[in-house]
């Protein structure tokens, strides 16, 4: 791309010219180059490492939890660090694993499945990850620092407030939100404008895969959920550095407000983990029972009810709170009503695997776990819905059983499905199936092991978040069988990481399509080239691979030697334009470090928002800037239809 | 009215069994019998029984729906046909509508939809069962919270019969009992999962709880919602008790502590007023009137020590007094610079504090 390009050049099918369309959308090399990335797979492959690599770090914390309770009053983990432990966990595995590794995921593969050459906005996309790579590594550097958050993951106030938590630690976590949600919000407008704008011609929404419309929905939830943590957070900031009342009950702030705006989002989140959970299993079920989904616009009008009703229940969170009792019953019925959406789903996966003919591999196997684990937590979570049954077993390990068997059973599973499914895909090469089999059932059994007995020590009295127990409760032999699950689980991720590693390097090489998938993703090379496809296709039906070709079959006249993509209308992905994207910035990657800069240093004084704001305001000037290389190539691209 | 009781209690016979038989399905012989002093499924009040026959039949509803959904899946799975990548995609089904199975999911639907509306009437029944227990007659506590413990004020008209004491409630069997939760710092939440289910004590707010124990014993119960470091070692106990005995009970906490008799207890009193102990403690009756750390004044009758962090008994004061942070860490209690003669005498003066 060094070269300036003063005449578009078309693509014409020749071997030399998708060479130069290779070109053209590749990352430039070197240090530099790979710092300017703005590819979305190498933006959805890193962002999907780092989420892993999370997800890795909270098991750890999770696990030496687990050791920490496995007898009473044990002495191997203090107080201190065990309160620091699982609000790291609690924080590790919301704001910087479930929700990000769906957003991540969905970058890599939304574009492949609506046949698009790129994501919309591919520089904010970069800083939407360098900004989420900053936040994290801040707060496990705070951590490792003895300066973790240890006010748990929902951070109650007045505990979070400067009198009862002083020292930097709730900053540090609050300060963490504020990095998480900028990249959630940013990345959800990437996701909804590339999946509005970018698909192919012909795929009306009506034909869209049903995991496109998890994330679309997915993404639109993001938008609304996440401002009313950030407007915690940041009240929950201003009332620690520069002694506003938000919180403050003396003051005439109130500790209740916190709890609204905290789960105004935090119920909202559960549903954003898990819908993208069940997009990914539509589209296994449908390739491994060799037919399409049954019933798809009752699954779509699903998916978007449970994200309307995902909003009307965030209070039976807040039931053992002192609010109206009356007020409490339309929560409780809201609560069981968010259940009908998610049914319809599993009865339509049922109808479509039993008139389905099974390809029986590991991916179908997760779909399996995903039936049991959901469901046990979708029933519990019926109790939880109910205020009088709630007030026994909120706060208690019943609700620490319930939350993972939803989370895990509803998002993990179903992800680790989507990894056995797509891997091929992203790598070129097939996953092990032997050690997937056996990663599946130690994951499965360690989980039922590990948490199952969790809902017994709830009933039994065992309260959430205590870092011991007396002997004499009774409640040893059970944590220690849960200490044990743990053990299995950690086991099955350490077989899955082989698993990952070493089929990366020399699994068996995957074809195009190798598990006979309908969707456009599985049309073109494994791994995908730079450009992901050699001509955008026109799209005739909801599975293109698998319905008979009609013509027009594929879309002719965008360059080769400069980054067009075709834009279509929001409904009926009609043709609209030719649109321009830019090219690799190094830019991005500053402003967030400005950006970070700016954050961080406001961790330890008001003024950091003033005077960081100088270079926050150069670099985002500078990378908006109109180079004249890059005018003079529009121009010229611009001049010959 | 009568035929409802007894409606409800065959109900409750019922619902028990059913439970009993599905928790017997479960390996749980293999748990063994836990202690029965902070159990949620050993109801010992009117309102921990309402919640949990309610919960019985939730639990017995959402079983028969794991089961059947469970068994539909499996059928499937194990009806359909294998196949493998190779398999060509069935993608008539594109253009056919399926009726067989439009009926199943639409009646499955339905049926899924009646079993919430059952579960949501009979929460709201089991709501207004809980807030409609009669209070007449019943003894009012004022609870406030703090940061680890409990204080606790009996209130009482006239309020020359009000008395305080700390992380250990006495209440009458069979009376109902109000109690006003208030927080002094953080927000916390009384639970006793054998009385009822719990309410969060939220500061700058009052919450009332309605309870009423229905058969006598000790019931623990512990602070559940997080409020930092101790969390863990926020324990209380209630002591449910016929009348008379509640009543001899409260009399004893009404009055003053007595004068210590003891040469050891004597000299333990003067240590404790003329140390720090008096800038946190009260003991009635005597100049220590500091309202930061429990009251004292009857401690040697309460059965534990520190919010349920330790037995009260003698070896257990000593190394309390000795050092709390070794048993409490981050607690208020700062160690005591006392020689071992010095600690003794003071053990001693607070165990005749009966």
């Amino acid at each position: 791309m060094s070269v300036p390009v003063t005449e578009r050049v078309v693509y014409d099918g020749t071997p030399e010219g998708t060479v130069e369309l290779a070109g053209t959308w590749r990352d430039p090399p070197g240090l530099m180059g790979s710092l300017s990335a703005i590819n979305h797979k190498t933006i959805g492959r890193r962002f999907i490492v780092t989420t892993m690599g999370f997800f890795a770090a909270g098991g750890i914390l999770a696990a030496l939890m687990r050791l920490q309770l496995m007898r009473p009053e044990n002495d191997l983990i203090g107080m201190d660090l065990y309160n620091q432990l699982f609000s790291m966990h609690g924080t590790t595995m919301m704001f910087l694993f479930a929700v990000p590794v769906m957003q991540a995921v969905a970058i890599y593969l939304v574009p492949l499945m609506i046949g698009a050459r790129t994501v919309a906005f591919p520089r904010m996309n970069a800083f939407a990850y360098w900004i989420f790579l900053f936040g994290g590594l801040m707060i496990y550097g705070a951590f490792f620092l003895n300066t973790g958050p240890d006010a748990g993951w929902f951070g109650y106030a007045p505990l979070t407030e400067s009198e009862y938590s002083p020292g930097k630690r709730i900053d540090f976590w609050a300060q963490m939100i504020t990095f998480t949600e900028v990249s959630a919000l940013l990345e959800a407008i990437v996701i909804i404008t590339t999946i509005f704008k970018l698909r192919a011609p012909g795929m009306t929404l009506n034909r869209m895969p049903l995991y496109v419309w998890a994330m679309l929905v997915t993404s639109f939830m993001v938008l609304f959920a996440m401002p009313a943590v950030m407007l915690a957070s940041t009240g929950l900031i201003t009332d620690r550095l520069v002694n506003t009342h938000f919180y403050r009950s003396g003051e005439g702030g109130d500790p209740v407000l916190w709890q609204h705006l905290f789960w105004f989002f935090g119920h909202p989140e559960v549903y954003l983990i898990f819908i993208p959970g069940l997009g990914f299993l539509s589209a296994i079920i449908e390739t491994f029972s060799r037919r399409p989904i049954f019933g798809y616009p009752a699954m779509v009008l699903a998916l978007i009810a449970t994200a309307f009703l995902a909003f009307g229940l965030w209070v039976h969170h807040m039931f053992t709170a002192n609010l109206p009792e009356l007020g409490k019953t339309f929560f409780t019925a809201a609560s069981l009503l968010i259940a009908i959406p998610t049914a319809i789903q599993i009865f339509c996966w049922i109808a479509t695997l039993w008139k389905g003919r099974l390809n029986f591999r590991t991916p179908l196997l997760f779909v399996l776990a995903f039936f049991f684990i959901l469901l046990m937590g979708g029933l519990t979570g019926l109790m939880l819905a109910s205020v009088s049954l709630d007030l026994q077993v909120h706060d208690t390990y019943f609700v620490v059983a319930h939350l993972h068997y939803v989370l895990l059973g509803g998002a993990v599973f179903p992800l680790f499905g989507a990894i056995y499914y797509w891997f091929p895909k992203y790598t070129g090469r097939l996953m092990d199936e032997r050690l997937g089999q056996w990663n599946f059932w130690l994951f499965f059994i360690g989980f039922n092991v590990a948490f199952f007995p969790m809902h017994l020590l709830g009933l039994y009295g065992m309260p959430r978040r205590v870092y011991t127990y007396p002997a004499d409760m009774g409640w040893g032999t059970m944590n220690l069988i849960s200490t044990l699950g743990a053990v299995l689980i950690a086991i099955s991720m350490l077989l899955f990481l082989i698993n990952v590693v070493r089929s990366w390097h020399k699994g068996t090489s995957a074809a195009n399509d190798p598990w006979g998938g309908g969707t456009l993703e599985w049309s073109i090379a494994s791994p995908p080239p730079a450009h992901n496809f050699d001509v955008i296709p026109v799209v005739h039906a909801r599975y293109p691979l698998w319905e008979a070709l009609k013509t027009p079959d594929h879309v002719v006249g965008l360059a080769a030697n400069h980054r067009e993509q075709l834009i279509t209308s929001v409904i009926d992905a009609q043709p609209d334009y030719r649109g321009s994207f830019p090219d690799p910035s190094i830019w991005p990657f500053i402003s967030a470090v400005a950006v970070s800069i700016l954050f961080i240093g406001s961790i330890y004084t008001p003024w950091a928002v003033v005077w960081a704001s100088i270079p926050v305001s150069i670099a985002l000037i500078a990378w908006f800037w109109p180079r004249k290389k890059e005018t003079e190539e529009d121009l010229a691209v611009e001049k010959s239809p | 009215m009568r035929g409802l009781i007894v409606g409800g209690l065959v109900m409750r016979g019922i619902l028990s069994a059913a439970f009993a038989a599905g928790l017997a399905a479960l390996p749980l012989h293999a748990f063994p019998q836990t202690a029965n002093l902070q159990n949620a499924m050993q109801p010992a009040g009117v309102q921990a029984e309402k919640i949990l026959d309610l919960g019985y039949l939730t639990f017995i509803i959402c079983t028969l729906v794991f089961i059947a959904i469970l068994a539909a899946f499996f059928y499937a799975i194990k009806r359909a046909p294998r196949a493998d990548e190779s398999t060509a995609a069935e993608v008539s089904f594109l253009r056919e509508t399926e009726p067989g199975s439009k009926r199943a999911v639409l009646l499955a639907v339905a049926i899924s939809t009646l079993l919430l509306l059952v579960l949501l009437v009979a929460d709201v029944f089991t709501g207004r069962a809980l807030s409609q227990m009669p209070l007449s007659d019943g003894i009012h506590i004022e609870l406030t919270s703090h940061r680890w413990w409990w204080e606790a004020r009996y209130t009482a008209d006239p309020p020359s019969r009000m008395f305080t004491t700390a992380n250990e409630l006495h209440i009458p069997v069979g009376k109902p009992v109000v109690i006003s939760l208030k927080s002094s710092d953080v927000i916390h939440s009384f639970w006793v999962p054998n009385l009822h289910g719990k309410k969060d004590m939220i500061p700058g707010r009052t919450a009332t709880i309605t309870l009423r124990a229905d058969k006598p014993g000790v019931y623990r119960g512990q602070c559940a919602e997080f409020c930092g470091y101790q969390h863990a070692k926020m324990a209380l106990l209630v002591i449910a008790e016929p009348q008379e005995q509640y009543d001899a009970w409260a009399e004893q906490q009404r009055r003053p502590a007595a004068a210590p008799t003891t040469a050891s207890a004597i000299a333990g009193q003067k240590l404790f007023l003329g140390t720090t102990c008096v800038s946190c403690h009260t003991v009635r009756g005597t100049s220590a009137q500091a309202t930061l750390g429990p009251d004292l004044t009857h401690f040697a009758s309460r059965r534990t020590i520190a919010a349920g962090t330790l037995p009260n008994s003698r070896e257990h004061l000593a190394a309390w007094i000795r050092d709390p942070q070794k048993f409490k860490l981050m607690a208020n209690m700062p160690s005591s610079p006392l020689s071992g003669d010095q600690l003794q005498a003071v053990v001693h003066y607070l165990e005749t504090l009966k």
